[in-house]
């Protein structure tokens, strides 16, 4: 057993006792943060598997964006020190049950398929191949889904904008004279 | 079978996605229920790196997956908390049982 090998089990433990805790906790705050350590563990296993830039993404996108985002919505939506409620323990039950009849079912299928493993390891993927393919535009390009994931980026910040914008107070000025400090009462 | 391969990680992104399955029936918080989708979410581009890592070394395409999900995930979780903040504007309370009244 080396040093490696131990690295792997420590991430993953930490990522799925921490991924455990998240959803079990009625503490809301502490499932995010228990959250925030399932993925740095998933950044640590990528980091473990040697795609360095996912990891770096990973660690961007949801470690700095994602989770930042969910604990700031926590504090606009939650009192303090209010924990979740009870759910009923048949609920409970019947979820566990379900999910580990779904794990097991899963975790037979997958350990009785026989992949093909190629002997040959490939070379750490570089950043550099990585933008040269997500922007070529031959067969194998990824210029495409590059553009329709930024407009998708574009519709998905209008649309936050719009959902989460104040309503605003209707007014009897007509809306091209109205000014903000003047009412226009007399 | 100590020595950690392709058939290891399989069994941690199936227990991810099976954990956050679990929180998703289990919560009835809106806030909680999207850190269960995005426990699911992992466990699938966890998959998508493993498959690319083991069994096509040659290839990208899992690692490109993998960077499109994150990218709709962000957009995804974004949108899900502005809905969520206005749910609470107008309800006080983030529960899913009010979720309904946002069809009125």
């Amino acid at each position: 057993m080396n040093g490696s090998t131990v690295i792997f089990y420590l991430l993953a433990a930490l990522t799925l006792v921490n991924g455990v805790l998240s959803v079990s906790t009625r503490q809301i705050f502490r499932a995010a943060i228990y959250l925030l350590f399932t993925l740095i563990g998933i950044a640590g296993l990528y980091f473990w598997l040697n795609y360095q830039f996912i990891a770096a993404v990973q660690v961007v996108v949801y470690v700095g964006g994602i989770v930042v985002l969910i604990i700031f919505s926590i504090f606009l939506t939650q009192q303090a020190g209010e924990k979740l409620q009870k759910q009923k323990i048949g609920r409970k039950l019947f979820a566990a049950l379900a999910v580990f009849c779904g794990f097991g079912l899963t975790i037979i299928q997958v350990y009785q398929h026989a992949f093909y493993e190629p002997a040959e390891t490939g070379v750490p993927v570089s950043v550099a191949a990585i933008g040269q393919k997500m922007l070529s535009m031959n067969d194998e390009g990824y210029a495409l889904p590059f553009e329709v994931v930024s407009m998708l980026l574009l519709a998905a910040m209008i649309g936050c904008i719009v959902i989460a914008m104040k309503e605003k107070k209707i007014t009897d000025n007509e809306p091209g004279t109205s000014s903000p400090d003047h009412t226009g009462k007399e | 079978m100590l020595a950690p391969g392709l058939y290891h990680i399989l069994f941690i992104s199936a227990a991810l996605f099976f954990i956050g399955v679990y929180g998703f029936l289990t919560r009835r918080n809106l806030i909680t229920m999207l850190m269960s989708i995005e426990l699911i979410l992992n466990s699938v581009n966890l998959n998508f790196i493993a498959f690319n890592k083991y069994l096509w070394p040659q290839k990208m395409d899992g690692l490109f997956f993998t960077v499109f999900i994150i990218a709709i995930a962000a957009a995804e979780a974004a949108l899900a908390i502005a809905i969520i903040i206005n749910l609470y504007r107008s309800h006080q309370s983030i529960d899913v049982g009010n979720a309904e009244d946002l069809k009125y």
